[in-house]
């Protein structure tokens, strides 16, 4: 078998990044760049058309998208005569949760049906157990703020702090706060949302800073349950990642998906 | 990881001729993103999809010709084919699909 086909599903088995770079218009039809931070394989035809193309392919790669770009024969810039298609196949997006309670295990499962790389965190021994949480990748008995130190956050993490005890959630917000995640979402009632408010406040945490924190988290559906706290979270994670708000399409007009074509291809594909 | 391809390189593997569809570029309303794609074999099995189903009938079609002929083509299904050639997408969204035997 080819040498790409091969490269292609063991890196997808490995979950390491990989591009695939395709012509789909112009010279060079359906000629195919396999691209990784490292090297590449395969060739468009012309060497200065693959540099190109490797280069493109890497800074799509980096930021987990999917894109069509446009160049000339030999790689120029703004010329149309060749159509590539770059498909980032980036690793899977990290969920982190913290606080190893029921809610935590039903937004465990739903982080792993969105396509997550799903982390529970609890400095309890007898909750932050593998056998409570079967579909997490990885199960941490850790202080959640010295854990979050260590770990690799980007921007496409997620992280839901589900303690509402003041005394776990006030030091790892903090610490959640100085990482890249994309959502950064606190569990609790309004009056924990009060406490926790004035005690990130008094630890200096300012306006703009705390404007980051999904709290309480999850959207308006009126959930009770682990499963439907889950599912309000899940919503509120996508609908802040697409620009959305989250109310019923059947309340309003226009399309329903955004008109993007780079947006990253979708968390639990690639 | 990715069905679609784990299943190309099984037939590959089984040396079964097969073609990939992938969705290149989705405009206006459209339901699945770029870079869903659908594989086909010589002998008509299929894996994945490229719509909610609209077009996955005329997508195997020129999936099982591009593995006959061997050449890539960039198919293009919207509204504005509707008419002409009875494959439209529902949603009113036009989607380009990449259609190419698996050669490597």
């Amino acid at each position: 078998m080819a040498d790409l086909l091969t490269r292609w599903r063991a890196a997808l088995a490995d979950q390491s990044p990989v591009a695939i770079a395709t012509i789909i218009e112009g010279p060079g039809l359906g000629s195919k760049i396999l691209v990784t931070p490292d090297d590449h394989i395969g060739t468009a035809g012309n060497p200065d058309l693959d540099k190109a193309i490797v280069e493109a392919a890497r800074g799509l790669l980096e930021g987990g998208r999917t894109n069509t770009i446009h160049l000339g024969p030999r790689g120029q810039r703004r010329m149309e005569d060749v159509s590539v298609f770059i498909q980032s196949f980036a690793p899977p997006p990290k969920m982190f949760v913290f606080g190893a309670i029921d809610f935590a295990g039903a937004t465990a499962r739903i982080g792993k049906h969105l396509g997550y790389r799903v982390t529970v965190c609890d400095a309890r021994p007898v909750f932050a157990t593998k056998e409570r949480f079967p579909t997490a990748d990885e199960v941490v008995v850790g202080w959640p703020d010295e854990f979050l130190k260590t770990a690799e956050v980007d921007q496409r993490s997620v992280i839901c702090v589900l303690t509402h005890d003041p005394k776990f959630d006030v030091p790892v917000l903090k610490e959640a706060l100085n990482t890249e995640a994309g959502y950064i979402g606190a569990m609790g009632s309004r009056r924990t949302h009060d406490n926790r408010t004035a005690r990130l406040k008094e630890e200096g945490v300012s306006d703009e800073e705390l404007a980051r924190i999904s709290s309480p988290i999850g959207l308006d559906i009126g959930s009770r349950t682990p499963e439907e706290t889950a599912v309000a979270i899940a919503a509120e994670i996508i609908a802040l990642h697409t620009g959305h708000t989250g109310g019923r399409l059947a309340d309003r007009s226009g399309p329903i998906h955004e008109r993007t074509e780079s947006r990253e291809s979708g968390v639990a594909r690639g | 990881m990715n069905p679609v391809i784990d299943k190309v390189v099984s037939w590959r593997e089984e040396e079964t001729k097969c073609a990939l569809a992938t969705v290149v570029k989705v405009e206006k309303s459209g339901p699945l993103g770029p870079g869903t794609s659908m594989a086909v074999s010589e002998d008509g099995q299929v894996v994945g999809s490229v719509s909610g189903g609209c077009v996955e009938p005329a997508v195997f079609e020129e999936a099982m010709s591009a593995i006959e002929s061997g050449k890539p083509k960039l198919l293009t299904y919207g509204i504005s084919d509707d008419e002409a050639f009875g494959v439209g997408l529902t949603c009113g969204g036009i989607i380009h699909i990449f259609v190419e035997r698996v050669d490597w």
